[in-house]
């Protein structure tokens, strides 16, 4: 497996998990992000999915998951039943973020948040300069048929966090093809957060 | 995906022979001791000499020992298509899955099947003789649990040898069995795959069964269970089993199989079987009874109906420290058995921590959707039972 193939939110991910902890991936798609998570840091993983084509593939892979949506799918497992809870480019589809994200701390010690943020610049560009709702590379879909029942920025979740009484521990942003230290919330896709409660 | 094509693909495993074995006495779960007993079985593939790659099949209510491949020279009539090919001899009823590069791969492992205690197909049950009477047992046969048919099997396994099967599978009665299996002697498997099965029974699915043992008692050639020497109650056992035909498919699939499709008959009588549906559940119910047993029907549903892999305690508590790994199947379209209960079940998997996968595959079929979904289930049982058998975390490529 060449390093260069994994993507960067991934990466960054994988840097934040601990060896041999235990991790419940909510919305784990394909399985590639805890594929990488069991290769590397020997984690024990869970996956959740709702797409039946893509238990196939993590099935393939050797993966443990459970067939279906992240808003039911939380509330059956017991307190701090993992050291990592991760909605990876999946939170922004939950119908109930809110509740989910409660819920996810209580299974969790900690969650690993990533989301694409609204506030990066060419989707500022785009909705300024032409008046029109973003298309960009991670959040690629024509506003008829997105999956995305929510738009935010970097900012909004510290914002979010912060009214909720909810510890940022790590705060890793990143663009298209490496992490970005100024102004995150204008230069930045990605924000992932390493939060806990 | 083309069913059809794919179930009379030739690759079985050929021709097989039904085995017995026999053991002197069987504790039952309510006390009582039943004995001599007896269980036919059917093997495929080769155990290795470690004795690691045995997967016990467990059959559904109807089902039998042979899962697979054909008898030499028999042509059951009872058996229908897709399980009966030509002029083929009859194929097991689950060789779709069983034989070489199938599911259940017969060059990797060795494929165990053995018809149920309480059985008809040559395993002990009520019509087996009373070596007390001399006479078919009947009613005097005890009542008996999931718990016991799989105390039988465990018989056999100790008696193949086998300190540890790689899994256990089944759906439906079957998937009751591997949960019994699972809470009960955990210790003897590696991995169980429950498919369309339940914790317990419903009110919904205990009805159903009533009813075809109400039709089975109202028939007046049951004669309370002794019919032995005389004609069998063979309508009430047509109707039982027409009523679970019904229960096995669902509304789409009976649409599509049939739609309000007419019979062309010319017989005089109103009430004939005019419409397709009616003509195929008739077919069904009296071909059933060439090959079931009436009583054999009764104690095995009763045996369903009273099971309960949770023994009244909440699920997670009984699969506590349990080590074997767990693939959970359901079907959309099953109403007999329907989703929310194998959620159940990964429910208390989740709590008491045990490996688990989950898929609830996009199928029309109902209830039978167990025996038909043949490309699903052997995606999801073929890659969980490598996993199982080398004993890896992961495989395949990142980002495939």
């Amino acid at each position: 497996m060449a390093r260069k193939d994994i993507q960067l939110d991934h990466e960054v991910i994988l840097s934040l998990v601990g060896a041999q902890s235990s991790v419940l991936d909510l919305g784990c798609g394909n399985g590639d992000l805890l594929y990488l998570l069991i290769k590397e840091k020997k984690v024990h993983g869970q996956g959740i999915e709702i797409d039946e084509q893509a238990i196939y593939k993590c099935v393939a892979k050797g993966l443990n998951v459970f067939h279906g949506d992240i808003d039911t799918g939380l509330a059956e497992f017991s307190d701090k039943s993992f050291d990592y809870v991760v909605l990876n480019q999946s939170m922004q589809q939950i119908i109930h973020v809110d509740k989910v994200l409660i819920d996810a701390l209580r299974v969790g010690k900690q969650v690993i948040v990533g989301f694409p943020n609204f506030a990066y610049y060419k989707a500022r560009l785009q909705l300024f300069f032409k008046g029109k709702t973003p298309v960009t590379g991670l959040l690629p879909y024509q506003w008829y048929e997105t999956p995305n029942l929510h738009f935010l920025s970097i900012s909004d979740f510290r914002d979010y966090c912060r009214s909720k009484g909810i510890n940022i521990e790590r705060r890793i942003c990143i663009g298209e093809k490496r992490r970005v230290a100024i102004l995150p919330n204008l230069f930045a896709q990605t924000g992932i957060f390493l939060i806990s409660k | 995906m083309n069913k059809e094509k794919k179930i009379i693909k030739n690759d079985n495993v050929g021709i097989v022979q039904a085995q017995t074995f026999s053991f002197d006495s069987l504790k039952l779960e309510s006390g009582e001791k039943l004995g001599p007993v007896t269980l036919v079985y059917e093997t495929y593939g080769v155990l290795n000499q470690e004795k690691t790659n045995a997967i016990l099949i467990v059959h559904a209510l109807s089902g039998d020992a042979h899962a697979a491949g054909a008898h030499e020279g028999q042509d059951d009539p009872g058996c229908t298509p897709p399980y009966r090919i030509g002029g083929y001899a009859t194929l097991g009823w689950w060789d779709a899955f069983i034989g070489p590069g199938k599911a259940f791969d017969t060059d990797k492992y060795f494929v165990i099947c053995s018809n149920i205690l309480g059985g008809c197909k040559g395993s002990t049950g009520p019509s087996s003789i009373n070596p007390k009477t001399n006479k078919p047992y009947a009613l005097d046969f005890p009542l008996i649990g999931i718990n016991d048919i799989v105390n039988a099997q465990k018989h056999l396994i100790d008696h193949l040898g086998i300190d540890k099967l790689l899994s256990v599978v089944g759906g439906s009665m079957g998937g009751q069995q591997v949960l019994s299996w699972l809470v009960n002697h955990p210790n003897r498997i590696h991995s169980a795959v429950p498919i369309a099965t339940t914790i317990r029974h419903s009110p919904q699915q205990i009805a159903f069964n009533e009813v075809g043992r109400q039709a089975i008692m109202a028939d007046a050639h049951w004669k309370s269970g002794n019919y032995y020497d005389g004609p069998a109650p063979s309508k009430g056992l047509a109707v039982a089993r027409m009523i679970g035909h019904i229960t096995y498919m669902s509304d789409s699939s009976m649409a599509e199989k049939f739609g309000r499709q007419r019979k062309e008959s010319n017989e005089p009588f109103k009430f004939t079987a005019d419409f397709e549906v009616e003509g195929y559940l008739r077919y069904r119910g009296d071909n059933f009874v060439k090959r079931f047993d009436a009583n054999s029907y009764l104690y095995i549903t009763k045996a369903m109906d009273n099971f309960d892999a949770s023994a009244g305690r909440p699920f997670c508590d009984r699969l506590r420290g349990v080590k074997a790994k767990v693939l959970v199947i359901s079907f959309k379209s099953d109403w007999l058995y329907p989703a929310y209960q194998s959620k159940e079940i990964i429910k208390g998997c989740k709590l008491a921590g045990v490996q688990t996968t989950y898929c609830e595959v996009d199928s029309t079929y109902g209830h039978d959707a167990f025996l038909l979904e043949v490309e699903e289930e052997t995606h999801l049982i073929s890659h969980f039972l490598k996993k199982i058998f080398y004993d890896y975390e992961v495989t395949g490529v990142y980002g495939a």
